[in-house]
């Protein structure tokens, strides 16, 4: 006998008398709440990531100093500042610049889903610096929201905040393996735009 | 006798669910160590008062714990045709299922997967079911290093020290002690540094970014497994399960057949209820989700383990099964005033704290783990605390009638059963209790309890003779 | 109303004050008090202990002995957790649907004093006198199994010439839990020793509780440590009127 045929024998075997029941739905599902922009950005920066909410992506990120960056290749060319210094290799880069899916805002939460202007997982992981553009299209109220937007089959990528810690006497420290600054610009909605 | 395919218990011999004494002893050390108390009860205020503050601020926690509570009970109910479906999602995305009857088998699939990729160093993201089938000290016996990643599991593994609570395992050491490990064990490590917990932090991130971009093979655990979708997540905070889920070539999971759940929907109440239970977050800095395999992002080999070891002895208890119902967040443990006096060791199991007390038993048989189901006042914190509303004091009074009972307390416990059935008998009990007055400590085995409180005075009547006499 | 007492073997043995000061009570707020004889113990001991086929005649007795009345109030939160909460699945646990059945009605009318009074007879000022400093410890089973929420602290609000004060962490076990106090005593002392740091900080002069078993624990705590504190049952301060002379508790009791 396979450990398969073992296994799911031994669950039959053990469940004979349980029987399913019904799950209650009463906690606020998808679209109970507004999405609400200034709690967004409440969130966000209790957990440490610098918000800007301004239309000018490349001035934004030449503010910060990015130094070598890297970009998802289906990024906006618009937000890389005309001097910025893009590297290929994500291992090179000091900074990286992507879009995001959807943000939670009553988690402060930014999700990325791999789509061609956020690019693969470790591109916004290995920088030091990781700056997100979100539309505010993208902005949800709660999880339910979130999970009723996203893709499952896609690799999804939850933020909130910068790399951080609850190891050290249980308080939240930022900065561990992640990147430790986080900088999200907020735009305003924009109309319907293709890749 | 038992025959295939009877649900049985978690092997000897092998992984971390059995403790070398039982609870009452190992708890006398522990008790002795004022700094580890110090260290546990600060801790465990911390993140009382940070998971109540974020709690307070959803209006339908009580709505998520009752649906979380009910979705765990339905995945239950359904387990064999939702493995089968998870199965199937997992092959068609392009990963590999195994199923692992127990610690051994697991092990050897594992070190199986890595021996073949040729490698011989491992990343880990920290992960019970690896600790609890001992899969670290599997892959050593085979020439393989494993590097836990999480810093606390870095803390413990440099430490040379053992887990002592689930999501925490280091929160027995302070930050200065943090730094004396680091000091001692760390190569590399900068001389002068403090014990500011982001100097500390810093520096794990030093020391292991070189082995996350080097290392090809990687374990981890997960945290839910969608049915529906074939999807898997972890949670996490440090960005390490990113590393470790994203880098390597080969990627292996290993799960607990309980973890699943039905449909990618659900994944809406547990992670609400994970964070704010376990780190008293809104939300953990990363959780990342990946079905099978993605071309040209992460790992191109996946392998997904599926574990019994014990879980469908528990299962076969319909009384008992709700411990699977467990999402790991630890908040048990975080208000358990026992488990805040003895710390995590005293279990003896790699789950401590009031689950430990109800899963260990029940992974094992109660026998092996008989001391367990007594360790609590049944003082019904856990409860009150627990996301998914395990009812944690009365799998405790279940399983304590299951254990084998010492005969000198049989012996006792019928006697006053009877005399309390017999009025009369009952009535000469009281006033022979009279005769003891002034008796201010007890004669063993009772005198654990007086050596550190008085006895009162037995009262000139009882109750009822008053009564009487009105 | 006719208010049959579950008076508990603990209060009918060792803390009797509690017992008599709950008829007292309810005697002088104008309602009828009756003793079924035939009880004993609930058999709470047995349950937790592991032995819940020993503790089946128990439940049976109980059931029994209080099965005729339509209110029953005990001095204890944790045994009248055990008849609400733990009779009906021993008899269940045994096969018995039958008294598993009546186990619950029972249970349904059995209140512990801080409901009977609030809830029941829709009292929180009962009319009690007593110029002391008070804390007041929520025992477990009171607070998480009966959620008898701030009743007792309402009742305690309204007693003349009372200083109520507030017991830091007041909602962590006090370490008794029946036989988990023997078994596990290192551990029971060390929650012991922290509940009376708290008691002490207070500096109160009584410590009180709904439970005699949590106070005989803390009470017999604080007596090692000659602390001058005294441990009082709820019932005895509701009980204590200004007619009254002496303050009730463990010291007045062995000459009650
Ligand atoms: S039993 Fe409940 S509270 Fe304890 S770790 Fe599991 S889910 Fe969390």
């Amino acid at each position: 006998m396979s450990s398969r045929d073992l296994i799911l024998g031994r669950v039959r075997a053990a469940l004979r008398d349980a029987a399913a029941s019904e799950v209650p739905r009463a906690y606020r599902s998808a679209g109970t709440d507004e999405a609400d922009i200034v709690l967004l950005v409440d969130r966000l920066v209790d957990y440490k990531a610098v918000v800007h909410r301004e239309q000018d992506v490349a001035g934004v990120v030449t503010s910060l100093e990015p130094g070598r960056l890297v970009v998802p290749p289906g990024i906006d060319r618009s937000w890389i500042p005309a001097d910025a210094t893009i590297v290929e290799d994500e291992h090179d880069a000091d900074a990286v610049l992507t879009a995001a899916t959807v943000a939670i805002a009553e988690t402060g939460t930014i999700v990325l889903d791999g789509s061609p202007d956020q690019g693969r997982r470790r591109l916004s992981l290995l920088p030091d610096l990781h700056i997100c553009v979100v539309r505010q299209d993208q902005v949800v109220a709660s999880v339910p929201d979130a999970i009723a937007r996203l893709d499952p089959r896609r690799p999804l990528t939850w933020i909130s905040g910068p790399s951080a810690t609850s190891d050290i006497e249980l308080n939240r420290v930022e900065g561990v393996h992640g990147p430790r600054n986080l900088h999200v610009v907020l735009l305003p909605p924009a109309p319907a735009r293709a890749f | 006798m038992t025959f295939l395919g009877m649900p049985a218990t978690a092997p000897r011999g092998v992984g971390n669910l059995r403790g070398e004494e039982p609870f009452p002893a190992a708890a006398h050390k522990a008790l002795a160590n004022a700094q580890l108390r110090r260290n546990l009860s600060h801790a465990t205020t911390t993140i009382r008062g940070k998971s109540g503050a974020v709690i307070s601020e959803l209006p339908d926690w009580q709505e998520l714990r009752d649906a979380g509570s009910a979705l765990k009970a339905a995945t239950m109910a359904r387990l064999p045709e939702l493995l089968e479906q998870l199965e199937a999602k997992v092959t068609a995305a392009g990963g590999v299922v195994h199923w692992a009857a127990d610690a051994n088998e697991a092990n050897r699939i594992v070190t199986g997967l890595v021996r073949a990729t040729g490698h011989e160093r491992v990343t880990k993201v920290k992960s019970m079911a690896t600790q609890e089938i001992g899969l670290n000290e599997a892959l050593q016996a085979a020439g393989i290093k494993a590097v836990e990643t999480d810093l606390a599991e870095l803390i413990v593994q440099l430490g040379h020290d053992k887990p002592s609570h689930i999501l925490v395992p280091a929160i027995h050491r302070n930050r200065s002690e943090i730094r004396d490990i680091f000091l001692r064990e760390m190569p590399g490590v900068d001389p002068a540094l403090t014990d500011e917990p982001t100097e500390l932090a810093a520096a794990a991130r030093r020391y292991l970014r070189e082995t996350f971009l080097s290392t090809k093979v990687a374990v981890s655990g997960a945290n839910f497994a969608v049915a529906e979708t074939g999807t898997l997540a972890v949670l996490e905070s440090e960005g390490n399960g990113r590393m470790c889920l994203t880098l390597p070539d080969t990627l292996i999971t290993v799960m607990g057949i309980e973890k699943l759940v039905p449909t990618w929907r659900d994944l809406e109440v547990f992670l609400q209820l994970l964070p704010r239970a376990s780190t008293g977050e809104r939300m953990n800095p990363y959780t990342s989700m990946w079905t099978g395999v993605t071309p040209g992002d992460g790992p191109q080999n996946f392998h997904l383990v599926l574990l019994d070891n014990g879980r469908t002895a528990v299962l076969a208890d319909e009384a008992g099964r709700q411990a699977l119902h467990c999402i790991r967040c630890s908040a048990c443990l975080n208000v358990c005033p026992v488990y805040e006096r003895t710390g995590g060791h005293a279990y003896g199991s790699v789950y401590p704290g009031p689950i430990g007390a109800v899963l260990s038993p029940q992974l094992t048989g109660v026998a092996d783990n008989a001391s367990l189901p007594y360790a609590s006042s049944l003082c019904g914190a856990c409860l009150d605390a627990c996301p998914v509303k395990i009812d944690i004091p009365s799998l405790l009074v279940h399983l304590r009638n299951e254990v084998p009972h010492p005969r000198s307390e049989r012996v006792a416990m019928a006697a006053a059963a009877y005399t309390m059935d017999h009025p009369a008998l009952y009535t000469r009990a009281q006033h022979a209790a009279k005769l003891s007055k002034h008796a201010k400590r007890l004669p063993p085995p009772l005198n654990g309890w007086t050596a550190s409180r008085d006895l009162p005075e037995p009262p000139a009547e009882t109750f009822r003779d008053w009564w009487a006499k009105r | 109303m006719r208010i049959a007492l579950f008076v508990t073997c603990l209060a009918d043995t060792l803390f009797p004050a509690a017992a008599k000061a709950t008829v007292e009570l309810l005697e002088r707020l104008g309602h009828e008090v009756v003793f079924p004889p035939g009880q004993t113990c609930c058999g709470q001991m047995h349950v937790n202990t592991g032995y819940q086929s020993q503790a089946l005649p128990l439940v049976r007795r109980h059931v029994r002995n209080f099965a005729p009345y339509d209110v029953i109030v005990a001095p204890s939160g944790s045994c009248v957790g055990s008849v609400r909460h733990q009779h009906a699945m021993v008899a269940r646990n045994a096969g018995d649907e039958r008294l598993a059945v009546r186990a619950e009605e029972v249970g349904r009318r059995t209140y512990e004093l801080s409901e009977l009074l609030v809830d029941v007879l829709g009292i929180e000022d009962v009319g009690a006198s007593y110029p002391h400093r008070v804390t007041y410890h929520p025992t477990c089973h009171s607070l998480r199994m009966l959620r008898v929420g701030d009743k007792p602290l309402r009742l305690l609000r309204n007693v003349r010439g009372i200083d109520l004060v507030d017991l830091p962490a007041g909602e962590q076990c006090c370490g008794f839990g029946g036989t988990f106090a023997l078994k596990n005593a290192d551990t029971s002392t060390a929650m012991l020793a922290d509940k009376m740091g708290h008691i002490l900080e207070t500096k109160a002069e009584i410590c009180t509780a709904g439970d005699s078993s949590c106070l005989m624990h803390i009470g017999g705590g604080l007596s090692r440590l000659d602390a001058g504190i005294q441990t009082v049952h709820l019932a005895e301060i509701l009980a204590s009127t200004e007619a009254a002379t002496d303050m009730p508790g463990r010291a007045s009791e062995g000459s009650a």
